[in-house]
Formats: C-alpha cells, structure tokens, sequence
C-alpha cells in the first residue's frame, strides 16, 4: 500500500459567536494549511469538505465554502461526520491513485443555533425525539450505564476534566484553559445526573485544514520535517438505538482499533502508542475511549487516570491539547486532534511539546453515544 | 434482475392494519448567523448609504458581487473594494408562481414574485433579488434595471425594495429592444473563445 | 497504484410520490436487499458502506447513524457523504474510491430520499446564503427556466425541442417497472401542460419521489468471480466550482463542460456522441435535456436542436439518453445520482430488460445538483 502523509495543518483559534462566516474560517484554515505545507494552491487536486446541513442550518452545507476551500476547477465532495472520517475518505482518494494531495477540511459554528434542537434531530421521531433526547441527556445515560458497570464515581470522571482543561492552558488556540480542581467540577451546576456543566464539552466554532499528499507527491513537495505519515485507521459503527446495545460496551470501538492497529503494524497499543487525543466530548467519555482503544483493560480506565497514566507528564499523555472538553467544533474536532498530533510528532506544539513522541493514536467519534468510531495512528 | 414485488398501491399491512403517517409537530430552532467581515460592510453600505460595495480580485480582475472573502479562481484575500451599481443589466428572471414554504418563518411565501440575476455596471458576477414586473411578456434579458431603495434600512438585502426596469417613454419602445438583442448576439460570439477544450489538452 | 473497480450489482426500490408502506429505513433495506440479491450476495460479504441523502428532506441528523439497520451497517464500516442534487452520484464515486483505495473489496453504496416527508421547495431554498440570496431563490426551476429562454434567444432552440426531450423521457419510463412517473405522453401533451415558469411547463420537469437505490462496488479479482459481466468503473470527475448562485455563467453549463472535458480525457474518448452507446444523464427538466448537449461536447455550442429534432437521442438513436426514463420520470433526490449510475450498469451488464441498449458497452452518467455543479462517471464493459 503507498503510504499517505499529512504535510500541512492550518487551525482557526477556537472560538463563540465568532464574527466569521463559514467561509471565512475554512479559508482561514486552508491558506495556513497550504502555507504550512509550503505549496502552491495548484499543487492540491482534490477536496473532501466536512461540515453538517444539520449545524450550519442550510442544506449542501459544503455550498458555503466552495470558494474558500481552493475547490475550483477542482473534484470536491463532502463528509457529513467528524473529521477523522473526511480525513479517511481524503486518504482513499489517494489511494485510488487518482489525486495525489487532497485538502480535508472541516468547518463548525454550534453557537449559531441550538444544539439541544440539531442534537434531538439525530434521534429517532417516532418515539425517542418526543422525549426530547438530545446530546447531553443521552451522554447521561451512557455515563449512568459506565458507572452502574464498573461502579464508577463522579469523582474520577472529574479527573479527566481537570486533566484536559488543564492542559489547555498550553494551547494558544483553547477556548476554555482553566486550572480547576475536582471539587469545582463537583461543584458545577447540574445539567443531566451524572452530568454537570464541567463534565460537558463547550459548543464551539472553529474550522480546521489539512493536507494530504501521496509519498510520491509528498517527497516531491515537501521535506522530511514536514511529514506525518498516516499508519493505520479503522472505522466501524455500533446499533443506532440506545437501547440495542449496552452503552458502556465499546465493541464497535475495538473493531475499529483493531483493523487501525493491524493496518499500522502495532501489537500491542499500550507500549507502541505515545500519546493519543480521544475524543472526550463528555468526561467520562475518555477512559471509556481508552478501553475501547486497548490503552488499558475494560473499566480500568478511571483507575488508570488516578494513577496520573494519562497525565501530560504522565506514561501516556492523552488530550495535551486540552481535548473536546476545552473546545468541541463537533465535525471538524476530529481533524483539530489529527492537528495537534501532527504538531507534536513534528516537534512544533510549542509548551505543550511531549518529547520524543514518534506515533500518535487519534480517535474520533460520530452519532449520539460513541456509535460510530474512526481510530487513526499517525507516526514519524 | 428479479421480478420484485411492487409495493406503492398499498394501504394496509397483509395483515390489514392501516399503513398511518406521523405529523413530526412543529419544530423550530433559529440560527444567528454572523455575516464576516464582508457582509457586514456591504449591507452596511446598503443601509447607510445606499450604494453596492464590491471586491475586486488582485490577480484576475474579477470583480465580486455580492463581496466575499477570496477569489475562487485565483485563492487570494480580496481587499479592494469597487462601487458597483446602481444600475445594471437584468441577466436572467423568472416570475415564480407556485407556493411553498418559506424556511424563514413557516409561512406559505407569497407568490407570484419576480426573482431576477442582475449584472450590476462595474461588477463581473450576478445579484439576485427581485423585480416589480409580474409579467413574462414585459420583460426581457438584456434590459436596464435600477435599484429602487426602502425607506426602512436595517442592513438586509431588503434595503433595495426591488429592481424597476428602467423604461423609455413608450414611443422608444423598439429602441429598448435593441440592448437584448446585442446581449444575445454577445453571448453567441464570446462562445467558442469560452471553451475550455485547449485548457484540458494542456493540463 | 490503485485497484480497478467493477459494479457487479444494483437494487432498486419501486420509485413513488409516496410509499406509505416503507419508512426511509425500510425503503433502504428494499433497495439493499434487491442489490445483494442481483449480486447474489449476502450482507456478511459487504466490507464498507457508504450512504448519501439531503438531510433537510426527512430532518434527520446523523443518517448514516439512523440507517444502520437498513444498511447492514450494524458493526461494520460506514460513514454519510453528501452534497445536495449531486448526492447520488457522490455517494457512487465514494463507493468506488472506497474500493479502488484497496482498503475495502466489496462496497455497498446507498442513496436514498423520502421526499413526501417535507415541503421539497421549502428544503431546496435553504441552501442558498441565507442573508444573501435565500429570499429571491426561486427553487430549482427557476436558474434552469431562465437559461433556456436564453438559449432560445440566442440559438433557435425552441418549446418543441424541450417537449421532444420531455416526451422522450416520459415514454422511456413505460419499459422501466421501477420509474415513478409512467404516462404514455405526447408532445402536445407536454406543450398544453401548465406553464410551471415561464418555459418550463408541468411535463418538462422532474417530480419528487420517495426511493432509493444501492449499488455493489467490487475489486476487480473479486468482481471478475462474483459477476460474468461487471460494469467497469474508467472515470469518475467532479466540479462544484461555484459558491453564489449570481456567479454562474449562463450562456453554457460551465461545470458539465469542464468535468466533461476532463473526463473524456482520462477515460481516452475524442468522439463522445459515436463512443457512447448509452447515457443516463441527470436531466432535471427537459429544457436541460436540449441546452446541456452542447456542454457534453455532443456538438458545437447551439447544435442540440439539429441533433434533438433529428432524434439522435431516442431509443432507437445514435446514443439513446435515458432509457430509464431519467429524473424526468423518477426523482427521489438523494438517490437520482446513483439511479444513473446503476441504470448505467445494468445497461452494461445486460441487465436493463425492456429498457435495454443491444450491445451496450460504454456509459455515460451524470450528476447535478447545488450551484450547477456536475458530477460524472463512465463506465465500460472492457476493463479501463
């Protein structure tokens, strides 16, 4: 199989009622992208947008960004799902051997409407959406069922949050860097038990660019130091209903890992992963990720981030970019945390470098509950 | 390919439960959009001055209307801005004449309407907005429109009412043709140079 | 490099105004189950799927989440592309990257809408900028009504020529047991409907059904076990170039010309109208069916009345365009794409009964949708 690097990444600072239209932030991401790679915008052929007709509240929601997204006189088409799958899709593409450098870019505004309504959409009408379901109140549940399993407390969920808002403090780009304890995440306002407004990741805006090259147009364009080669991914989905699997089983999780792992040539996670950014849209969401991924046994995940494990300082650093918890642009937080890798890898993440990181796990999610995963191992 | 049952006449399960529809209810959320750094400027110019503000590409030329950030073709930052208007060729029409929702506020739209392209002078891409003539037989490509502005600005694409054809006194009539002719005849000999065939060997 | 891809089945569900009998989910598992059964495949032997709708159709969120179930997708590999009219054939092109990557063998593509859930045009309208062009959008009769008044204008072309075309479609969908719309109609039928815009006229224009159709991707080792006649993807060329609809230019398709262009390239065609033996072409409203020849490079720029009055494109022409009936006759939005794109297949498998071209061996498919945007693929009966 040839192999596909990422050569270049562009990210618009994370953000609220940003004063920027879609356009505007894609074209943001994708000039820096394109100058981050040190190309010209000829070099590129093709374009896999990410975005939602859901979250921009307009239908072809990929209309918007044409121009910015350098798509004329270009193939283009559009992912509707969280950036690590347009960031498959842009890779297949190469593969294909029709393209040989794609753009992916993803582009997300959740304070421009309401979540709770866009959210309470992706459920089923006849029945689960009259019960006003939405993201939150069924993250609740799989909390509730996580805990009930493992017989979990609130207080280790905690953890995570302190952990990733923390790490956020390094991000220049973070919008919620905040040095918290357990006690004030304990302390903050309830919205759906066990859930409280810290155990939440923030409705965000932001938009977020990368490249993709084939080794041969990579080699060609680009040097060494700009390159991450993308090793292995997986993706699989799990039962749309929430109530046709167990919440707390990760099983659709360790399928997609599995065929990333076998792709990437890992044995065993724990010892040849380095870092991972898992998307922690909720906080009890990342040891439970982690489980799923094989990082560590099922639910010893909470213990593991007693232990400090998954501190920045820690055996295997997860989220130093502060994570979903510190900013969740929903699509395009997939490729922010591809981002983020390629930057450690390259030794370009500035305070929050990790050293002597050479392969990376980044994890993404789509659908309500974790039901649908992509797992990705990025390395030197 | 099998012979597979068609199932569309159908009303009832074989069991002969009745086949029933669902109402979703009413369902509504609202979006805030924010309009950049562009849009603010140009329906602010709209509102405060009543003048069209276009962009105009750096490297090819183009000039923008409405404004938007970078020029698709070229992939560069447009800042220079070009008033354009506030008068301009009327490109295309079409008098709509069938109802349906307007996604805006739930309501049946109010039919009929003119929506119309318009090349504003000065500007090298086409505005959509309305157009006051209801009739097909009144209107032709070609013909020269202007703004007519509300006495109510609020920095909305509304600021301009509609767009009037600009009519001669009725003895002029024959003269008012003239521009749609030319228009047709322009289009049918910028053709073949148009055509990106030699482009595509190239590449 | 990359894996060469053959459609080695299609499933097709029986296209209405409205199915009573089927919820979305439903209406997928139809047209999946069909399209196994072509193959002669069960679901264990599908390793990816890709699925495609306009969501504000149905105002569900997350579909290929929903549709699990329907799709098969339950534990294995699936993710939603979409881009407004184009979905369908989007989806088809995801399908075939999928296997040409070589990350998958086997790929099941699905495009689907139930468009009687929604009011069509209130969906339509909300993909224009909403601050700047949602208000005065016309739907999608409208950009399509004005540019054939021009073309008249500038070249002949006449209200005939639309309704030859508009016939031409409608009468093909009687030897289609799938088409939404079959009514035996003349041209005069089609010239006394009412005026919809001013030319478009009722019969000139595409309806909205409930439907979907999927389509079996296959590596080539595998395909070439699996299906005696495979339908050989040889290119597959997108442009979506605009983002306003007031930057279109009017006076030719633009993108249809360029993806064309770059397609014949590729797949090694100089003489579209003799090396094609069938297209299936996604012609909204008839009027489309005459102006959008010229940009397929069928003739020079005006020629398409000469070669639709002389009957080039009927069934029994130099290049008959849409035995199926085209969108014409069946509309259900997200899946009209990838109904060319199988239809087209089946054609070269010999598969396509009634509606079948003797001899088929190259295709033509096209997309639109959006901000005239084009999708497009050939197929062949030879390996590419």
């Amino acid at each position: 199989m040839e192999k596909v690097a990422i050569i270049g990444v562009g990210q618009t600072k994370y953000d609220r009622n940003s004063p920027l239209t879609f356009a505007e932030l894609v074209f943001e991401a994708t000039s820096k992208a394109i100058e981050d790679a040190g190309i010209s915008k000829d070099d590129v052929d093709n374009i896999v947008s990410v975005s939602s007709d859901f979250w921009d509240g307009r239908t072809i929601s990929s209309m918007a960004i044409c121009d910015a997204s350098n798509a004329f006189g270009k193939d283009i088409t559009t992912v509707e799902g969280d950036g690590t799958f347009g960031a498959l899709y842009g890779m297949m593409r190469i593969l294909s051997g029709s393209f040989g450098v794609t753009i992916v870019c993803a582009h997300h505004k959740g304070t421009e409407s309401s979540m709770n309504g866009i959210t309470n959409c992706s459920f089923d009408p006849l029945v689960e959406r009259k019960l006003g379901i939405d993201a939150v109140s069924s993250a609740a549940m799989q909390a509730r069922r996580y805990m009930n399993k493992y017989g979990l407390l609130e207080e280790q969920f905690a953890l995570v949050s302190v952990k990733n808002h923390g790490n956020a403090m390094r991000n220049p780009l973070a919008l919620l860097p905040m040095e918290i304890t357990v006690d004030d995440v304990m302390n903050s306002r309830k919205v759906a038990d066990p859930l409280k407004v810290l155990d939440c990741s923030p409705v965000t805006d932001g938009a977020c660019t990368i490249i993709l090259a084939a080794e041969r147009q990579a080699k060609k364009l680009t040097t060494n130091k700009k390159r991450v080669w993308m090793k292995g991914v997986g993706h699989c989905s799990d039962a749309f209903r929430l109530g046709d699997r167990d919440l707390a089983d990760t099983r659709a999780l360790k399928d997609a890992a599995k065929r990333a792992y076998a792709m990437a040539g890992i044995d065993d996670p724990r010892s040849d992963i380095c870092f991972a950014e898992v998307y922690d849209a909720f906080s009890y969401m990342e040891p439970l990720w982690l489980e799923g991924l094989g990082i560590c046994d099922d639910g010893m995940g909470c213990e593991y981030l007693e232990r400090g494990y998954f501190d920045a300082g820690g055996k295997l650093p997860v989220n130093v970019s502060g994570g979903r918890l510190s900013a969740n642009p929903v699509q395009a937080a997939g490729l922010y945390a591809m981002a983020e890798c390629v930057l450690q890898l390259r030794g370009e993440a500035g305070k929050r470098q990790l050293k002597g990181v050479d392969t990376a796990l980044v994890h993404g999610i789509n659908g309500m509950c974790g039901q649908s995963h992509c797992v990705w191992v990025l390395g030197k | 390919m099998g012979l597979y049952e068609d199932k569309r006449k159908r009303t009832h399960t074989p069991e002969g439960y009745e086949l029933l529809t669902q109402e979703s209810g009413h369902l509504e959320y609202d979006f805030h959009w924010h309009l950049g750094y562009y849009w603010s400027k140009f329906l602010a110019e709209l509102r405060d001055n009543q003048r069209f503000m276009a962009v105009k590409c750096p490297e090819c030329g183009t000039v923008y209307m409405p404004p938007r950030a970078n020029c698709g073709k070229c992939y560069v930052e447009m800042n220079d801005w070009v008033e354009v208007g506030p008068e301009g060729s009327l490109e295309g029409f079409t008098i709509v004449r069938f109802p349906y929702i307007d996604p805006n506020n739930g309501e049946m739209k109010q039919v009929p309407f003119t929506s119309i392209w318009v090349t504003l002078d000065g500007a090298s891409t086409r505005m959509m907005h309305f157009c006051n003539e209801y009739d097909e037989k009144d209107l032709d490509v070609g013909m020269r429109m202007r703004a007519v502005w509300s006495e109510e600005r609020t920095g909305s694409i509304h600021d301009v009412k509609y767009f009037e054809v600009i009519r001669e006194k009725p003895a002029k009539k024959a003269a008012a043709k003239k521009p749609a002719k030319k228009a047709a005849k322009k289009a049918a000999a910028k053709k073949p140079a148009k055509r990106p065939a030699k482009k595509a060997a190239k590449k | 490099m990359g894996k060469r891809v053959g459609i080695i089945g299609v499933g097709q569900t029986h296209h209405a105004a409205k199915r009573l009998d089927a919820s979305g989910v439903e209406l997928i598992a139809e047209a999946v189950s069909r399209a196994l059964d072509d193959a002669q495949l069960t679901m264990a032997d599908i390793d990816a799927i890709v699925v495609g709708n306009m969501d504000h159709f149905e105002n569900i969120n997350y579909v290929d989440m929903w549709a699990v179930d329907g799709l098969g997708a339950c534990m294995k590999p699936v993710f939603k592309v979409t881009t407004g009219g184009t979905t369908g054939t989007t989806v088809g092109a995801c399908g075939y990257y999928h296997v040409a990557s070589g990350l998958f063998d086997v790929v099941l593509a699905v495009g689907w809408e139930k468009n009687s859930e929604s009011d069509t045009q209130a969906a339509i309208t909300t993909c224009a900028n909403p601050t700047l062009e949602r208000d005065p959008f016309a739907g999608a009769i409208g950009p399509l009504a004005t540019e054939y008044s021009m073309y008249m204008k500038a070249y002949g072309a006449t209200e005939e020529d639309s309704a030859r075309v508009a016939a031409r479609d409608r009468n093909n969908a009687l030897n289609n047991p799938y088409a939404h719309s079959r009514q035996a109609v003349t041209m005069e039928d089609v010239l006394n409907s009412p005026m919809l815009s001013y030319p478009v006229k009722f019969l000139d224009m595409c309806p909205r059904s409930d439907g979907s159709c999927a389509v079996i991707f296959a590596v080539e080792e595998k395909a070439k076990k699996l299906c005696p006649r495979p339908a050989w993807v040889h290119t597959s060329v997108v442009r979506h170039d605009y983002t306003h609809f007031g930057d279109l230019e009017w006076q030719f398709m633009p993108t249809l010309e360029r993806a064309s262009a770059q397609a014949y390239k590729l797949a090694g065609i100089t003489n579209p109208l003799k090396e094609f033996d069938v297209a299936e072409l996604y012609i909204p409203c008839s009027t489309c069916g005459v102006k959008w020849m010229d940009s397929l490079w069928f003739c020079d720029h005006g020629g398409a009345p000469k070669l639709i009055r002389k009957g080039t494109f009927e069934m029994n022409g130099q290049l008959p365009i849409n035995p199926s009936g085209g969108v014409i006759a069946t509309n259900p939005i997200g899946a009209t794409g990838l109904i060319r794109v199988g239809e087209a297949a089946w054609q070269i498998m010999g598969k396509a009964g009634a509606r079948q071209v003797k001899g088929a061996k190259k295709a033509l498919c096209t997309g639109f949708g959006g901000c005239s945007w084009t999708d497009l693929m050939i197929l062949g009966a030879d390996l590419p």
